[in-house]
């Protein structure tokens, strides 16, 4: 109730986007079907004056841009003015970086991949000896499955490590390290909405890297007290939210392999039945009311 | 309807096809992009780069 006894006014969403991608119009067609009044901020026409608190017209911004730089500089900016936003600065900043993502799990207990990181050539070199063969070689930066390298041998090795050298920008030239971990032929993929792991996919493929952005096939896995306590603790870890888990089925147990920030579920819904745009809809109303009460009192 | 922009070919989106959305061209599969919905105007979608993704 607002001081004239009335409902509050509804909030109103900002979808900070880049394109409108199948996610994004499942999205923009849930809050349309709740009347919802919605801005499409596109994220390229966005010029953002940064000395005063945008005013885009908007009660909290649903950040969906597939650029990680525009979503962390624009959601930084927001973030310094109070802008409430799904998902936070801080979430993008360490989930956008899978060291920065590593540090939090093994700061929080949440089980992942021995990892180790090296600065130079030479001392990359002797990270992946140390580990032992194979190793997963990845960009600090990056998403899809794209650059990331199953390294099988001492030569192999050699060669990413001088490719990476040469090649890269100054981020390949931080050398990022895993232990590889052999899956079952699949993995998990677990979508967590605040507190609760809403629902959960197997991605099978025959090939190691199991994204399915890269073939690999979807189907439901059910979500055990154990997979959501995981999860919710892997999201809590990396400032909770709106995110995607990745899980390997390690001989040991499971491991937190890495944590989605913007997470594509096109996939997913009818796999699971869990109408996963609406719980994040659910989610981003929820933080949008918060932040109203909040500036309130 | 419009012109694919990669291959020629005639596009048609969905009534519910909005301004930013990708669609892929049925001839040739090029990732094309809803400029305007009226009337249509497709453009060639942007490549990935490398900081895209999740």
């Amino acid at each position: 109730m607002n001081s004239r006894g009335g409902p509050p006014p509804a909030p109103r969403v900002g979808v900070l986007l880049s394109r409108v991608r199948v996610e994004e119009k499942l999205l923009l067609q849930e809050l349309q079907s709740r009347g919802v009044e919605t801005t499409v901020i596109d994220d390229r026409e966005l010029v953002l004056a940064v000395e005063k608190r945008p005013d885009l017209g908007v009660d909290v911004v649903l950040e969906r841009c597939i650029q990680h730089s525009t979503a962390l500089y624009a959601l930084s900016i927001l973030d310094t003015w109070g802008v409430p936003s799904v998902n936070r600065y801080e979430v993008a900043e360490i989930c956008g970086n899978k060291l920065l993502t590593t540090m939090r799990l093994i700061r929080d207990g949440v089980p992942s991949p021995r990892t180790r990181v090296a600065f130079t050539p030479e001392s990359a070199l002797a990270a992946v000896e140390e580990l032992g063969y194979p190793v997963v070689m990845k960009p600090l930066i990056g998403s899809w499955g794209r650059l990331i390298s199953k390294v099988n041998d001492r030569e192999a090795a050699e060669a990413i490590v001088e490719h990476k050298d040469v090649l890269g920008t100054y981020l390949h030239s931080v050398y990022y390290v895993q232990e590889y971990v052999p899956k079952p032929g699949r993995d998990i993929r677990a979508f967590v909405v605040g507190d609760e792991t809403i629902c959960a996919i197997y991605r099978y493929s025959d090939h190691w890297i199991t994204n399915t952005a890269r073939g690999g096939r979807a189907t439901n896995c059910p979500v055990t007290p154990e997979l959501n306590e995981l999860c919710v603790r892997a999201a809590r870890a990396v400032g909770g939210g709106v995110v995607a888990i990745d899980v390997l089925e390690g001989a040991e147990g499971p491991l937190v392999n890495e944590v989605n920030y913007t997470m594509e579920f096109r996939n997913s819904i009818d796999t699971t039945g869990v109408n996963i745009p609406a719980k994040v809809v659910d989610y981003v109303l929820e933080v949008a009311r918060a932040a109203t009460v909040k500036a309130a009192t | 309807m419009a012109k694919c922009p990669e291959c020629d070919a005639d596009v048609n989106v969905g009534s519910d096809a909005v301004k930013g959305e990708i669609v892929s061209c049925p001839d040739c599969g090029a990732e094309l992009e809803v400029k305007e919905t009226v009337p249509l105007a497709l453009a060639l979608a942007p490549e990935a780069a490398e900081d895209w993704g999740e």
